[in-house]
C-alpha cells in the first residue's frame, strides 16, 4: 500500500520511539520490526529512517551508543530515554484521539 | 566484520560508500551507520538465495537515493552545509602537525609585533601627540615580509640555501629603505614608501611557491593567497576598529586616556601581526570556504565596464575635455590596476578549458574600455607634461601607466582570439602570471633609482 507521504513522516517518531520501548536497537532491526509490525503494508526508504533518528537523539528523546555487534562490526545502538517514553505517552493519547474519531465516523457509515 | 566473499560484491559497496562519502551533509560516522544497514540488508538477501549483483541492487533500491537521502541528512544537519573553518583539521590526517603550525604562527606573529616596537629602544618612539616617525613608514614592509616569508620556509620545507638567497632582497631593501637621506615630505620618499613593499612581495611569492616560481601553477596560486589576504586582512582590521572604539570608550568612562596604547601599541602591533594571522587563516581555509576574490570579481566586472562605457559615452556627447590636474596621471593608474586585477582574479577561478561565455565577452568589453578611458587621459596629460615638468611622482606615475597599459593591451589582443577561439584561454592566465615579476621589478627600479638623480626631492 502506498501510503501518503505526510502520513508516514507524522507516524514514524511514535513508531520508532515504541519500538526502541521494547528495548535497545538499531536502524535495520528498526526497520525489520516497522515492516512486521505493518505486515508488509509499510514500507519505509530505509536511509530515511536515519534523519528521524538522528533529529531524536538531538531533540533528547533517544540516546546512542556505538557499540560492537555480533558480526564483529562496529554500530550505533539507540535507547530511549525519560524524556522519549513522555513522549511515547502523549503521541500515544493523540493517536488514540485521532483513531478513535475516525473509527466513529467510518462505523457510522457502515451502518447507515 | 561481515565481509562478503564475493569480490565485486565488496567493490560495490565499496563504491556506494564513496559516492556517499562526498555529499557534505553526511558525515563519516553516518556513512558507517548507512554502511551497516547496506551490509546487514545484502547479508539477509544473499541468505535468502539471491545472487550478491541482485541482493546489492535490491539493498541499493531499498536505501532510497542518495540525493534525497543527502537532502533529508541536510536537513536535519543544516550546520553542516555551511563549511566551519576547524584549524584543528582532520583528526587522523595531520593531528600531529597542526599544533606545531598553530605554534610557529604564534610565534612568528608576536614576533612581528615585537619588531614593530624595537625602533622605540632606540629613539622612534610612537607617540600619540606626534605624527609617526617617517622611519616606520620607509621600513613597514621589512618588519612583518621577512617574518611571512620565513612562515612559509617553514611550511614548504625550504632548504638553507634558497633561504639565504631570499635573505638577499630584504638585507638590499634594509640598505636601500635608509641609507638615502631624504628631504623631509619629499616625494622621493614616498614613492619609496609605496613601492618598497610592492617590489618585496616578490620575495614572500618566492617563499610561498617554494622558490620554484615557474612550476604547477605556483604563481597563480600566489596570486589567489594574494587576494584572499586582502580581504582577510581588511576583514581583521574592521574587527580592530571595534577593539578600539571599546577601548577608548571603557577607558575614557573611568576618566583614563588609553591614547597612548591605542596609537603606541594597539594598531602598530595588530597591523603587523594580522598580516601573518592573515596568511595563516588564507593556508588554513585554501578548500573549506569559496575564495572571495573571484565572487567580488564578478560582482564588480560589470559596474566598472558600465562606469567606463558611461563615462567615454558621456565625454564623447559633451566633448568636455579632461580637466588636466596634477594627481590627474595616478588616479588613471589606480583605475588601470583596478581592471587588471580584475581580469587577474577572473582568470585565477576560471577553468582554462571552457569554452568563452558571456562573462568574457565582458571582460573584453572593460578591458578595451580602459584602455580608451586611459588612452584619453594620457593624451590630454602628454599635451601637458611639459608645461608642469618632470618631477619623481611623474615619472613614476607615467612609467607605471605605461607598464598596466602594455599588459592591458596584450590581455586585450589574447582575450579577442579567446573569443574567436583562435587561442586558448590558458594563454592568456600565462600572459598575467609572467607578467607578475614586472610590476616587482618596476617598482624594486623606483626605490632604487629614482632618488638620486631627483636629488632627494
Amino acid at each position: 500500500m502506498d501510503m501518503s507521504k505526510d502520513l508516514v513522516a507524522a507516524s514514524a517518531t511514535p513508531l520508532v520511539l515504541a519500538i526502541l520501548a521494547e528495548g535497545d536497537s538499531y536502524g535495520y532491526a528498526i526497520i525489520k520490526r516497522v515492516a512486521e509490525l505493518s505486515g508488509g503494508h509499510l514500507q519505509w526508504t530505509d536511509g530515511m529512517l536515519y534523519p528521524v533518528l538522528h533529529r531524536l537523539e538531538r531533540q533528547g528523546l533517544v540516546a546512542a551508543k556505538w557499540s560492537t555487534s555480533e558480526n564483529g562490526r562496529r554500530r550505533k545502538y539507540y535507547r530511549i530515554t525519560k524524556e522519549g517514553r513522555a513522549q511515547l505517552a502523549a503521541q500515544r493519547q493523540q493517536w488514540q484521539v485521532m483513531d478513535g474519531t475516525l473509527r466513529g465516523i467510518w462505523m457510522k457509515a457502515c451502518t447507515v | 566484520m561481515t565481509t562478503f566473499t564475493d569480490p565485486p560484491l565488496e567493490e560495490q559497496i565499496a563504491q556506494w560508500r564513496e559516492y556517499l562519502r562526498r555529499r557534505r551533509a553526511v558525515h563519516g560516522p553516518d556513512v558507517e551507520e548507512l554502511e551497516g544497514h547496506l551490509r546487514d540488508q545484502l547479508m539477509a538477501l544473499t541468505e535468502a538465495g539471491l545472487t550478491g549483483d541482485e541482493a546489492f541492487l535490491v539493498a541499493v533500491k531499498r536505501m532510497g537515493s542518495l540525493d534525497a537521502l543527502s537532502r533529508e541528512f541536510a536537513r536535519e544537519h543544516s550546520e553542516r552545509l555551511w563549511k566551519q573553518l576547524v584549524i584543528a583539521g582532520d583528526a587522523d590526517t595531520s593531528a600531529n602537525t597542526v599544533p606545531a603550525e598553530t605554534l610557529v604562527v604564534l610565534c612568528l606573529a608576536v614576533a612581528a609585533t615585537l619588531a614593530v616596537k624595537v625602533p622605540a629602544l632606540f629613539g622612534h618612539p610612537i607617540s600619540p601627540n606626534e605624527e609617526v616617525p617617517l622611519f616606520y613608514a620607509r621600513n613597514a614592509s621589512l618588519f612583518v615580509f621577512p617574518l611571512l616569508t620565513v612562515y612559509f620556509m617553514w611550511k614548504r620545507g625550504s632548504d638553507v640555501v634558497s633561504s639565504l638567497w631570499l635573505a638577499l632582497p630584504f638585507g638590499a631593501a634594509v640598505v636601500l629603505a635608509n641609507i638615502y637621506s631624504f628631504q623631509k615630505g619629499s616625494d622621493t620618499v614616498a614613492l619609496t614608501v609605496l613601492h618598497l613593499p610592492i617590489a618585496l612581495w616578490l620575495a614572500v611569492g618566492f617563499a610561498y611557491v617554494r622558490g620554484r616560481w615557474f612550476a604547477d601553477g605556483g604563481r597563480m596560486n600566489f596570486v589567489r593567497f594574494s587576494g584572499e589576504l586582502a580581504i582577510y586582512y581588511v576583514l581583521i582590521a574592521l574587527g580592530g576598529f571595534v577593539v578600539i572604539a571599546f577601548t577608548f570608550m571603557m577607558f575614557r568612562a573611568i576618566e583614563m586616556n588609553p591614547d597612548w596604547f591605542v596609537a603606541g601599541w594597539l594598531i602598530p602591533c595588530g597591523a603587523a601581526g594580522a598580516i601573518i594571522v592573515g596568511s595563516w587563516l588564507v593556508e588554513a581555509k585554501q578548500s573549506v570556504i569559496e575564495n572571495m576574490a573571484p565572487v567580488l570579481t564578478r560582482l564588480f566586472t560589470p559596474l566598472f565596464t558600465v562606469l567606463l562605457l558611461a563615462f567615454l559615452a558621456t565625454m564623447a556627447w559633451t566633448g568636455s575635455p579632461i580637466n588636466v590636474q596634477r594627481e590627474l596621471l595616478i588616479g588613471f593608474d589606480l583605475l588601470l590596476a583596478v581592471v587588471v586585477g580584475l581580469v587577474l582574479y577572473a582568470a585565477s577561478a576560471r577553468d582554462p578549458q571552457t569554452p568563452p561565455d558571456f562573462f568574457d565577452a565582458l571582460q573584453l568589453l572593460l578591458v578595451v574600455s580602459a584602455l580608451g578611458v586611459d588612452g584619453v587621459a594620457l593624451a590630454a596629460i602628454a599635451a601637458r607634461i611639459s608645461e608642469f615638468g618632470f618631477t619623481p611622482n611623474r615619472v613614476a606615475a607615467l612609467g607605471e601607466n605605461l607598464i598596466l597599459l602594455v599588459n592591458l593591451a596584450w590581455t586585450a589582443r589574447l582575450y579577442a582570439s579567446f573569443m574567436r577561439r583562435r587561442g586558448s584561454f590558458a594563454n592568456l592566465e600565462r600572459w598575467q602570471v609572467a607578467y607578475l615579476p614586472v610590476y616587482s621589478v618596476a617598482a624594486a627600479l623606483v626605490v632604487i633609482i629614482f632618488p638620486p638623480p631627483f636629488g632627494y626631492r
